[in-house]
């Protein structure tokens, strides 16, 4: 099954400096790549860069900022492959950002054909 | 409950959770199992009921699962009916075909139904739907809520663990200390729920409690964890007053005022031998604790030989593994119970704080500063604990308690 962890966090709200906290991305990365769970992963720019998009009755419409203005934002996310949700989790877990953010936990979606 | 649906309900949560093993699907199974326990209406009224009922719903259950998975017309249902199909295979005696044991699955069940990832709500009403094969009219009759609700907690309760990856698995060792806990709560919370009674319902919320004990029992069978020894323990203790906890003219008596020789000998010596065994793990939890509590007071002829020294020891180690005020209350009752009444009324005071909006709390205050020829301090405090109760039983016997009290000032 595959899941997708989407990292909510404060943006600026580290408990450790972005060094500390790339290289523990990067413990993270090398964890669940060699656990072959991995099936890949991004951060993102900060909100701030955030532009969203509607289209209402034929309208384009752009608006500066994200979806919602919340105190934690999106701000990563990994695509995970696991037998179950619990294995999802313990790997959520593991997450850097999830000691003081939140990881959200997603199946993705199967169509039966 | 007439006698057959007596039957279904016995053997519901066994034959249900091998079901959902096949079928990996808690709706399907339960449909398969419903066509069943028609077919078996319509039946044994005529036939005779089998003896072994569990085995004749399940094998007929399975036929109607098989039936149910092939109308789906799905590429992954092909394992799922091949692991049935052995199943049945595997009862080549055509004479024991309806008498064999149901395998246990029940812990899957369970611990899936408790899993961490659905509400706390959700856990019990689902554990008591499939588990206890309580209906949800009884969920709802028992938890006095709409029926409509009930349904739609256990809809999406059974939709969230299909499309949310949750497993029908037992936990492994690394994982069953973060999973075993949430499984507890929910039977404890149906036990629970059983005690705080409400007017007219006392006897649907017996029957939770006997659902909760009947769970944990199963669960002392399956998974001899000692918290789980802990937790029948703890019920059995509980359940073995329940005659003498209220009478026909006193709706609530206080552990003080209970008539003792009314209370169930043989649950306290099951209680004793569960906690027994617990306590051979060496690995105390919050149930072993209480548990052993209760012990001491079923061990207690008359309410003046309570052990309370070793009572307040086992609430200083409830506190060190759960440091809740609530614990700090009861530790301070214990305390004033050995004899320590102005040491115990200071801690009590001191919790006021934390502790303002609950209701035992000015109950207890109440009853220490009556002891301590305080009045005016132990109606207002009385006062205070009715003004926060929720049911009239337990308002009553406060009302009652204030009016002595009155007679002193």
């Amino acid at each position: 099954m595959q899941f997708l962890a989407l990292i909510y966090a404060g943006e600026n709200q580290d408990d450790v400096d972005m060094e500390t906290l790339i290289a523990q991305y990067q413990v993270f990365d090398g964890q669940a790549g060699g656990a072959g769970v991995l099936l890949g992963g991004n951060a993102l720019e900060a909100v701030s860069t955030a532009t969203s998009v509607r289209v209402r009755g034929g309208t384009f419409e752009l608006t500066d900022g994200p979806f919602a203005e919340t105190k934690e934002q999106l701000g990563g996310y990994y695509l995970l492959d696991c037998k179950d949700l619990d294995e999802a989790l313990g790997w959520a877990a593991k997450i850097p950002s999830a000691r003081y953010g939140t990881i959200e936990v997603r199946p993705v979606m199967v169509f039966d054909q | 409950m007439d006698s057959l649906a007596r039957i279904f309900r016995a053997a519901s949560g066994q034959v249900l959770a091998s079901l959902v093993y096949f079928s990996r699907d808690i709706q399907l199974a339960e449909d398969a199992l419903q066509d069943a326990c028609e077919q078996a209406s319509k039946k044994w009224p005529v036939q005779g009921v089998p003896e072994n009922t569990a085995a004749w719903l399940h094998l007929v259950a399975k036929r109607k699962l098989i039936d149910k998975l092939r109308q789906q017309h799905s590429r992954q249902n092909q394992h799922k009916l091949r692991l049935i199909e052995e199943s049945l295979y595997t009862l080549s005696d055509t004479s024991a075909e309806t008498d064999y044991a149901v395998p246990d699955e029940r812990l899957r069940l369970i611990f899936t139904c408790c899993h961490p990832a659905l509400n706390e709500a959700a856990q019990v009403a689902l554990t008591l739907r499939t588990l206890c094969g309580l209906d949800v009219r009884e969920i709802a009759r028992a938890y006095l809520l709409s029926e409509a609700a009930i349904g739609q907690r256990i809809t999406r309760a059974k939709k969230k663990i299909k499309d949310a990856g949750i497993s029908y698995e037992i936990p492994d060792a690394e994982h069953l200390n973060i999973r075993l806990p949430s499984v507890l709560k929910v039977i404890y919370l149906i036990y629970n729920e059983s005690y705080s009674a409400y007017e007219g319902q006392s006897l649907t919320r017996q029957d939770l409690a006997d659902e909760a004990i009947r769970l944990s029992l199963a669960m002392v069978k399956l998974i001899p964890h000692p918290e789980v020894l802990g937790l029948a323990a703890l019920m059995l203790f509980h359940d073995a007053r329940r005659l003498s906890r209220s009478s026909v003219i006193e709706p609530y008596i206080p552990l003080e005022q209970q008539n003792r020789r009314l209370w169930d000998l043989a649950k306290i010596a099951q209680g004793d031998a569960y906690i027994n065994q617990a306590m051979e793990y060496k690995q105390p939890g919050p149930y072993q604790v209480q548990a052993a509590i209760s012990a001491l007071h079923s061990k207690a002829k008359i309410w003046d030989v309570t052990d309370w020294p070793q009572i307040q020891l086992l609430y200083m180690s409830l506190y060190q593994i759960h440091p809740s005020p609530v614990i700090a209350l009861n530790l301070a009752i214990a305390k004033a119970n050995g004899g320590h009444l102005t040491k115990a009324y200071a801690d009590v005071v001191a919790l006021s704080n934390e502790l303002h909006q609950y209701q035992p709390y000015h109950a207890a205050r109440g009853e220490l500063e009556g002891r301590l020829n305080l009045y005016k301090e132990a109606i207002s405090s009385i006062s205070g604990a009715i003004s926060l109760s929720k049911n009239s039983t337990e308002r009553d016997f406060l009302i009652k308690k204030r009016e002595k009290l009155i007679k002193y000032v």
